[in-house]
């Protein structure tokens, strides 16, 4: 059964193999509505899809009220980030205050972990759609990243992702790289890479790895550069240093001697892997900067899959039914 | 005014099946097929007939947050669990450290439905830095000092506290959770914290705050109690020390004998609580040392919070869940159930927690009552019927406290105080205030 079709989307961590590929394979077909010289598709014509950023970021938000416009629904364009929340309003109230004005979906951005899940208790005939909640997940986030890698390798063999199933991410070596400890990026890629068969390091300073990290589907590696030629795919995550987690290390340039993609450690890359990162990227910091513009990098196309992606998920989750095919 | 008792288990000296004459305040007779003549009667079939319970710790946020919960309240909640009197913790605002604030506790408690003892803080304003006048708490009936809701941070105010404590003859209780250790964290730190994005508070922090606190005990010979242990290590550490000669005793709560960190993972802040709820492994070693009589008393950590406050991110709540309605019930659970011994069960929720508050002996405190007693002729009648057998689902609505923050809402619960009498007077009855 489908966990997906109809259901909230909180966390990756529940999705099975199946859910997956039913998400990409959607996002693929909705990639072909963007070539189109009418991007608009009428399947949640009449719904209405609430955009809630409590958290600013106006990449995300942008991609996920695109994504719902060219499903035709209407958009509801919460900017809490700077209004309500200041006037002290509970995320319950302002919950009940949106969904009194008839919302099928909400789209959560919060600071804290664990925001989607109590919005999703609050109003439980609301598909409640995480768009990053503190540092728990980003679901959508990891979703465009298995999406992005299974379009760029399978293209590489002429075909289409659907074609492949999962079958590209079977003992796919994948490396995440950097602060797992805070990012919800990477619980998010982790469950969808695990899900899919790949295998996974993580490499990063100690005091950035999640306590418990040995009861992850993951095999964690001391120094980069012991791995680098492992991997297929180099993912690097975002120092957040401006949240104060540069106090995990003892400084930035020491976490970019050590931990950086620099351009020396580029050319131990193998030729065929991918660079991944979520943005927006600390140039000098995660990676140089020339190695975000080296061919290797696939970063603009994450950000590219970001509309397909969303409206894979706000198809799904809402319209669920299979008789709404697109 | 005369009540019998009829046909229980009296938990005395020995448990032995009895009826108890409760006349004019006091028990009057115990002993068998009493005379019912000119006594209402209670039916005590199945039931366990001993002292009154006593916490050592409730939080009854009067003065400075009676949104969440009054004195009055507080007590109210207590006599429905089963309790006779409790021990109201000072971290209200203003701070019981004062001799003014501790009175008006003390007074407003006089006309609850059970005996309100104080504890007053260890340091002016729970600052930790200048101490309490301590010698005048004690006059007033002050028996535990303790700075909880924090760890006292400089161990030079801690060493010179149980140092000037030891002659008056009083407990200094610490909540030891080392606050740097600690830092923002909001749950235990562990495999769930990792994976739910949470910021961990370490067990590590309780431990060294344990070690760093028996130490300052052993050298200075202070009495030092450790308040809601929750791991197996710092717990181990107590064990251990106490064996070794140090006077240190401890608490553990209902919460952390029956619930683990895996509750977290809902992020329903009902489910937050400092310490915060550890791993499984050590709940059972909590049950285990409980069974095992390593622990002085089950005290309950009752910490109400208004409803909007508790209904926030996990991380933006207060930390904290309700007590003591659900105590009982959770140590009989924490203790194997009907099968559990009832000396154990008692001496635990009422004879070892009356001693630590003072409620039992000479330094008892003009006013209160003598609490923790073994139910003989001639004692006060504070005691409680409590069904072993009772079987009833939490309902947060029904809930006699003014708070609605239990972790248990919608759990079935076997056994419940069906008759609390405090100075031979019905205060609750079957899970309601008389
Ligand atoms: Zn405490």
């Amino acid at each position: 059964m489908s966990t997906i079709r109809g259901r909230s989307l909180l966390s990756l961590s529940d999705l099975t193999r199946d859910d997956l590929i039913e998400v990409l394979d959607a996002a693929e077909s909705f990639v072909e509505v963007h070539r189109r010289t009418v991007k608009k598709v009428p399947a949640l014509r009449g719904r209405v899809v609430a955009s809630l950023f409590y958290e600013e970021s106006t990449r995300t938000r942008l991609s996920f009220e695109t994504a719902a416009k060219r499903l035709s629904a209407d958009v509801l364009s919460l900017a809490v980030a700077s209004s309500s929340v200041k006037k002290g309003e509970s995320l319950r109230d302002t919950i009940a205050t949106i969904e009194a004005l008839g919302i099928d979906a909400v789209v959560l951005r919060h600071r804290a972990s664990g925001a989607a899940e109590q919005v999703a208790r609050y109003v439980p005939d609301v598909r409640v759609i995480n768009a990053g909640d503190g540092q728990h997940q980003h679901p959508t986030q990891g979703l465009l990243d298995a999406f992005t890698v299974r379009q760029v390798l399978a293209e590489r063999q002429g075909a289409r992702g659907s074609e492949t199933g999962s079958a590209l991410f079977a003992g796919l070596h994948v490396l995440i790289v950097g602060d797992i400890r805070h990012s919800r990026v990477a619980r998010s890629d982790i469950d969808a890479y695990a899900a899919l068969g790949a295998e996974i390091r993580v490499v990063a300073p100690p005091t950035l790895l999640p306590p418990g990290i040995e009861t992850w589907p993951v095999q964690v590696v001391d120094r980069l550069d012991d791995t680098l030629e492992w991997a297929d795919i180099v993912s690097l995550l975002r120092l957040q240093h401006e949240r104060g987690t540069g106090r995990f290390v003892p400084s930035l340039a020491e976490f970019t001697a050590t931990f950086g993609l620099t351009v020396e450690r580029l050319t131990r890359v193998r030729p065929e892997a991918l660079i991944m990162h979520p943005g927006p990227i600390n140039r000098g910091v995660e990676l140089d900067a020339a190695v975000a513009d080296a061919p290797a990098a696939v970063i603009t196309r994450q950000v590219a899959n970001g509309v397909p992606i969303r409206m894979a998920v706000l198809f799904l989750t809402i319209a669920g039914n299979r008789e709404d095919e697109p | 005014m005369r009540v019998l008792i009829r046909g229980g288990l009296v938990v005395g000296r020995q448990a032995a099946l009895a009826d108890v004459l409760v006349a004019d305040g006091r028990v009057h007779e115990v002993g068998p097929s009493l005379s019912a003549r000119g006594a209402s009667v209670i039916d005590a079939e199945g039931c366990w007939v001993g002292p009154a319970f006593v916490d050592l710790h409730t939080h009854l946020r009067e003065p400075g947050n009676e949104d969440a919960e009054t004195i009055e309240s507080g007590a109210r909640a207590g006599a429905v669990g089963g309790y006779g009197a409790l021990v109201a913790m000072p971290n209200t605002d203003p701070a019981l450290d004062s001799v003014a604030a501790v009175r008006f506790v003390l007074e407003v408690g006089r006309r609850a439905a059970i005996d309100v003892a104080a504890a007053a803080s260890i340091t002016v304003g729970r600052r930790g830095q200048d101490l309490t006048a301590m010698a005048e708490l004690v006059e007033i009936g002050v028996r535990l000092f303790t700075d909880d809701g924090t760890a006292v941070r400089d161990p030079a105010v801690l060493r010179r506290a149980l140092t000037y404590a030891r002659p008056l003859g009083v407990r200094i209780a610490e909540h030891a959770e080392d606050a740097d250790l600690v830092g923002d964290g909001v749950m235990n730190e562990g495999t769930w914290s990792g994976r739910l994005g949470l910021t961990g508070r370490p067990a590590v922090a309780e431990l060294v705050t344990v070690l760093r606190d028996i130490e300052l005990a052993r050298e200075t010979g202070g009495s030092l109690h450790i308040l809601h242990v929750s791991t197996a290590a710092a717990l181990a550490a107590i064990v251990r020390a106490r064996r070794e000669g140090v006077d240190v005793t401890t608490e553990v709560t209902p919460h952390h004998l029956t619930l683990d960190e895996s509750a977290c993972a809902s992020y329903d802040a009902n489910f937050k609580v400092n310490p915060p709820l550890r791993t499984a492994a050590d709940v059972a070693a909590l049950q285990r040392a409980l069974r095992d009589g390593e622990i002085d008393a089950v005290a309950t950590d009752h910490a109400p919070h208004a409803p909007e406050t508790k209904d926030q991110a996990f991380d933006e709540a207060p930390a904290g869940v309700l007590g003591l309605e659900h105590a009982a019930a959770l140590t009989l659970e924490a203790l194997g159930g009907l099968g559990s011994d009832p000396q154990r069960f008692f001496d635990l929720l009422s004879r070892r927690p009356a001693a630590l508050a003072g409620l039992r002996g000479p330094r008892c405190p003009q006013g209160l009552g003598q609490h923790g007693g073994w139910v003989e002729l001639g004692d006060e009648a504070h005691l409680v019927v409590f069904d072993p057998r009772r079987q009833w689902v939490v309902d947060r609505a029904t809930l006699q406290s003014r708070a609605r923050n239990t972790p248990y809402h919608g759990r079935e619960m076997t056994g419940r105080a069906v008759v609390t009498m405090v100075g031979g007077r019905v205060v609750a009855r079957d899970g309601a205030p008389a």
